[in-house]
């Protein structure tokens, strides 16, 4: 071998002379290893390529599709509240002004809007004087009669509403209906088109942010103009607080027990696989799991937060689980040596050292758990939170807990199996907000470990 | 310059700390320590040396029972600290564990202040009353560890910003912190510089004016320079135990002589 690499070394500037090699030049093995590198890192940098693209494509289509949820056209129309109609006896009693339902308001909106056409100069071209009313929300009715019982004096004067334009109106300004596309609906004509083109011209009707999809509650399927995903996200916030007062105590004694104190032995390896087991078990199982022994075996109300929040505790508990331990496991052994020769006992070191190092990889684990929790439908649907409209707010506390009611996700898909394409943009618009929620989630996980990670 | 210093050292005292009879460790199905019998003085620096997998960090530990916290450990045999069988089903190793304080191979300080690295152990045993009494503890302990000097302007600065070799010293300081009676020592200076080595080694030696060390050296420069009482282990057996200065120049089993010699290990 020394004979060999004598000769080679002096041979000046490389150059090749009988077996001995070069470093100038690569070999044939050398030169395939590279190409084998390069190819590698090519299929590398395709596979990144591929998955941002798709990850561009979701977010283009989501907040195209999204988007014009948030923003809704309205009507202001000056409105005469004839007292002859709401109030016949004319003594402001709250009683009969109540006794006038929605039906006897359609009139009131019939002509507080051809007042609004003739003040702006326009011409009602309709073969029907009062499909005019077609522009408005079906909404709006409900929403004079409420402002009449709530300000009874107002009776005999005329007041300026703002309401909702009708989901055709409103998506005609949203691109999504044409006028070719009316021709086969009933529920608009190209007339109320030309009409809505000239209000928004005079500057009667205008598209404004839409509070109401944040925080209002969802619609019977006539009127998505009015529909909001603000109730059914109490819904989720109020599971949410169930699963983390119950999967964070829960998953983190656990672990703590079974990576601190544990003996090794049959049972807790039984234990481990199990856990292993649960956390990829399909998350429809546990809603089944949940109807059987919330529901029908614990007689706990149906569709209420409280159920839905324990079903998604099961779901979400293996995680936390899993990644307590990995984080428990990641604390240097060293640190409970150093505590255990001081005369600590193992509890104290356990509560003093090692539980705080894991701390940031808990709340991370337990962050990332309750998001996947947050975006769960399948067990929802088993337990009667998918498809239940709830039509109001809680009241308080208990029953944000304990009255039906829907959960974020479940409302989505509520809205995207609905038939009326304005739905389909709620539903988009709904997963902007449920994604705002999980981005904010991981954020906070993010922040927290920055927060409370130390080094050793 | 510590060579010549040892074999002229004599042992002031000649009172028995821990004494071990018969003591057999076994790891699952594997004999770890064979008979082990041991009469380690107070007072006195007593180094355990012998080759890797020999058997001597696992006979430190026994003296502990940080053992215990390893399932598959068994211990038989009597291991009797100032007369008290420390296996006794009645003592609790964590009161234990009080007394016979332990630093480790590598510097493990808590990623916590300086201050409260030391504070920690008398803090749960309940040694000081009040926060003036903590402090002198903390003093008292650091200049034991002979690093005062260097941490007594930032004892709120985390003790894993420290070298290794005053981590290693914080780490002695934290372990007499709890008043120990023995101070077991891991291969306390395998992880450090020849210069922290030193200062570490010079701490030892202070030390044994105090407390009965054990300590558990690859070095045998080192075990020669810091230890009165010297035992070698090989493979799981006590082979011999004995005076330093007789081991290192006048060792009778042949065992002995060859590892020293440099012949196995």
């Amino acid at each position: 071998m020394t004979d060999a690499s004598i000769p080679s070394a002096s041979v000046p500037d490389g150059a090749p002379s009988g077996r001995s090699s070069s470093l100038l030049t690569l070999d044939g093995r050398v030169r395939r290893r590279n190409a084998a590198e390069r190819r590698f890192r090519m299929y590398g940098i395709g596979a990144v390529a591929i998955g941002l693209i798709f990850l561009a494509l979701l977010l283009v289509a989501i907040v195209r599709n999204g988007g014009p949820a948030f923003t809704q056209t309205f009507i202001t129309v000056p409105i005469e509240l004839v007292e002859a109609k709401l109030d016949k006896t004319g003594n402001r009693d709250l009683d009969e002004i109540k006794k006038v339902s929605t039906f006897g308001y359609k009139p009131l909106v019939v002509d507080g809007l051809s007042v609004l056409l003739t003040r702006n100069g326009i011409d009602n071209v309709l073969t029907k004087r009062k499909d005019i009313a077609k522009l408005i929300s079906a909404s709006a009715v409900g929403q004079i009669r409420d402002h009449v019982v709530a300000n009874p004096d107002q009776i005999g004067q005329t007041v300026e509403f703002r309401l909702l334009a009708s989901s055709r109106v409103d998506g005609y300004f949203k691109g999504r209906v044409s006028r070719e596309s009316l021709a086969r609906d009933k529920n608009l004509d190209a007339a109320h088109l030309d009409i809505a083109d000239a209000l928004m011209a005079r500057g009667a009707l205008d598209r404004a942010f839409n509070w109401n999809f944040i925080l209002g509650a969802d619609a019977s399927e006539s009127r998505p103009e009015q529909a909001g995903i603000g109730v059914s996200m109490l819904g989720s916030f109020f599971m949410m607080l169930v699963v983390l007062a119950l999967a964070l105590p829960i998953g983190v004694a656990t672990s703590i027990y079974l990576e601190e104190f544990a003996p090794q032995n049959r049972w807790t390896d039984l234990i481990e696989v199990n856990i292993s087991n649960l956390a990829a078990v399909p998350s429809i199982v546990f809603g089944i799991l949940g109807l059987a022994v919330f529901i029908q075996f614990a007689e706990l109300p149906q569709s209420a937060p409280l159920v839905g929040g324990l079903v998604l505790t099961l779901m979400t508990l293996p995680t936390i689980i899993i990644s307590t331990r990995a984080s428990l496991k990641a604390v240097p052994p060293s640190i409970r040596d150093a505590a255990l020769g001081v005369g600590a006992s193992k509890m104290q070191s356990v509560f003093h050292h090692v539980l705080p190092l894991a701390m940031p990889g808990i709340l991370t684990g337990t962050i990332i758990g309750l998001a996947q929790a947050l975006g769960e439908t399948a067990p929802l649907l088993l337990i009667g939170m998918v498809g239940y409209i709830a039509s109001n707010p809680p009241d308080g506390i208990a029953s944000g807990f304990l009255d039906p009611n829907s959960a974020m996700p479940a409302q989505i898909y509520e809205w995207a199996k609905r038939a009326d394409p304005a739905y389909y943009e709620r539903a988009w618009g709904g997963i902007i907000i449920l994604l705002l929620f999980l981005m904010s989630m991981n954020i906070i996980a993010i922040l927290l470990r920055r927060r409370f990670e130390r080094r050793w | 310059m510590y060579d010549t210093a040892v074999t002229e050292q004599t042992v002031d005292q000649t009172t028995t700390k821990i004494s071990a009879r018969n003591v057999q460790v076994h790891y699952a199905d594997t004999h770890a320590i064979r008979d082990v019998d041991v009469k380690i003085e107070d007072k006195t620096v007593t180094a355990f040396i012998g080759p890797s997998g020999c058997g001597k960090s696992t006979f430190l530990r026994t003296l502990n029972r940080m053992n215990d916290t390893i399932d598959i450990c068994r211990v038989q045999g009597e291991i009797l600290l100032d007369g008290e069988n420390i296996y006794d089903p009645k003592v609790d190793p964590v009161q234990l564990r009080a007394k016979v304080g332990m630093v480790f191979q590598k510097p493990n300080p808590f990623p916590k202040s300086i201050y409260d690295n030391i504070a920690y152990g008398p803090r749960i045993h309940g040694l000081a009353k009040n926060k003036a009494d903590l402090d002198v503890i903390v003093e008292k302990s650091l200049r034991r560890g002979a690093i005062w000097n260097e941490v007594k302007d930032r004892l709120h600065a985390p003790g894993t910003g420290l070298s290794g070799g005053q981590q290693q010293r914080l780490c002695i300081a934290r372990a007499v912190a709890t008043e120990p009676e023995v101070l077991l020592m891991d291969e306390p200076c395998s992880a450090l510089d020849p210069i922290a080595t030193g200062q570490v080694e010079e701490l030892i030696d202070e030390l044994r004016k105090n407390y009965c060390v054990v300590i558990v050296t690859h070095s045998m420069q080192q075990a020669a320079r810091v230890s009165q009482k010297t035992a070698f282990f090989h493979l799981g057996n006590l082979v011999e135990y004995g005076d330093t200065g007789e081991i290192f120049t006048n060792p009778i089993d042949p065992r002995t002589e060859s590892y020293i010699t440099g012949r196995i290990g």
